[in-house]
């Protein structure tokens, strides 16, 4: 059950407020979203349009610290097809941004900034990976660890991870 | 025609079937390719922590770009994305431009808004165009059927790629395919996703989006999957015997890439496009 006084009625705005979230209240709940939407045919738990309605109701806590927001892959289906122009998947990266800041970050993300911080990559580049490149007739990779770091620092990433 | 080569992270640890495949058809096709050795991670992984850091990354790597001289040729479905949708972002807002080109300035480099990002299968149909591959194919793949997928970021957000190729219904895959003698078929959600954004959140979901495609190309028995993204080739061949496990299935369908299928029509040996490095081997279409 919803109870309206546990609802936030500034998150809307907050929302709104990021470049991506401005068309959240287009919404007319059509469900073009749900049905287009390759993750909601396999597992229940997400339904981008009932993202949208708790985001409007100001459902905010549920929403930051669920573990569906970050089960949307960004393939842009519902984006595409929205006939009000919600322009949902940056919507699901507004929320994701917004959790971010709330201390929600799915671990897989600071796994992958880990890798960025260690390797300046995803993928570690060992010797091996270069010889295998050059015994395939291809040219060796480097990877620029500290102008990552460097880039990393000045987008304000550091921040989010809490075991620094 | 000149390109500057943006490899990305996943393509040439994980893809080199297909670094090596698509270099031979540039080659060919008489795209120069130039490296850069100061490039950096695209910026997708970032998308869902702070978008700005990823706009940030992004525009870094088109400034590299930019100070070179020349527009940038990507070949992740992923790297396109982010890179094209930057792109379009900054030649438009002035604001986020500034504050990017406040902090690039640190490296000496400017987002400037002078270059065009494209995917490799992009400048095959738009700037080489299929008249002018048809005319150097060498060896027809007839008979061959295959199942066209569109990486999602290879044209999408549309917006962004100012609707190069129609979203909902594209057709630049499948003609570069029929170019080749091959016939791309249609198959029930052919445009849906390979599930590779959440491999690393929630396996389950994400081997079950991929399961749900290879029985649709199976179903219409596809001599194999065709493919412009290494990522997606983590879900389809890397991840397909995985699947066969979980879901108790045998799908047996080669996961090709463009190049390789383009490459053989040019004339190149299979193994000068990298298929040994292909786990579920062509059979048929290697014997020809």
């Amino acid at each position: 059950m919803i109870k309206v006084e546990e609802l936030d009625s500034q998150f809307k705005y907050e929302v709104m407020k990021e470049p991506g979230g401005e068309h959240l209240t287009n919404c007319f709940a059509c469900g073009t979203c749900t049905a287009s939407c390759p993750i909601r045919e396999v597992n229940e738990h997400f339904n981008p349009r009932r993202i949208i309605r708790m985001t409007v109701l100001g459902m905010k806590e549920e929403v930051l610290s669920s573990s569906f927001l970050w089960l949307c892959t960004g393939c842009y289906a519902c984006q595409e097809r929205c006939p009000q122009g919600v322009c949902l998947t940056d919507l699901m990266a507004v929320l994701k941004n917004i959790a971010v800041k709330q201390g929600y970050m799915h671990p897989s993300y600071e796994a992958q900034i880990a890798a960025l911080h260690n390797y300046g990559g995803l993928y570690e580049i060992e010797d091996f990976t270069n010889k295998k490149r050059e015994q395939r007739g291809l040219p060796p990779i480097s990877q620029n660890v500290l102008a990552t770091r460097k880039l990393l620092g000045l987008a304000n990433i550091y921040n989010y991870i809490k075991n620094q | 025609m000149k390109y500057s080569l943006f490899l990305g992270c996943t393509l040439p640890v994980r893809g080199q079937n297909y670094e090596i495949s698509a270099r031979k058809v540039c080659e060919t096709l008489g795209i120069k390719l130039y490296y850069n050795d100061r490039y950096l991670c695209c910026g997708f992984p970032l998308k869902a922590v702070d978008s700005n850091a990823a706009f940030l990354f992004s525009a870094f790597n088109i400034a590299i770009a930019e100070a070179q001289g020349l527009d940038m040729m990507t070949m992740c479905a992923a790297c396109t994305g982010i890179l094209t949708e930057t792109n379009h972002r900054l030649k438009q807002d002035e604001v986020l431009r500034l504050e990017i080109n406040k902090k690039l300035n640190d490296f000496g480099v400017e987002f400037k808004g002078t270059i065009d990002v494209k995917h490799f299968a992009r400048i095959l149909y738009e700037d080489i165009g299929v008249n002018t591959i048809k005319k150097k194919i060498k060896k027809k793949l007839k008979g061959f059927r295959f199942a066209a997928h569109y990486g999602c970021h290879y044209l999408k957000p549309s917006e962004s790629f100012n609707k190069f190729d129609e979203p909902e219904n594209p057709k630049s895959l499948c003609e570069l395919i029929n170019v080749t003698g091959a016939k791309s078929i249609n198959y029930e959600e052919n445009l849906s996703c390979c599930g590779g954004g959440i491999l690393g959140i929630d396996e389950e979901t994400s081997l079950a989006i991929a399961n749900k495609k290879l029985n649709y190309v199976k179903k219409e028995g596809a001599d194999a999957i065709i493919l412009l993204c290494p990522f997606c080739d983590v879900m389809y061949e890397q991840n397909q015997k995985k699947m066969e496990r979980i879901f108790q299935q045998e799908y047996n369908i080669p996961v090709l890439y463009y190049s390789q299928i383009l490459g053989l029509a040019l004339g190149f040996a299979p193994k000068e496009l990298g298929f040994n490095m292909n786990t579920i081997k062509p059979k048929a279409l290697l014997a020809t």
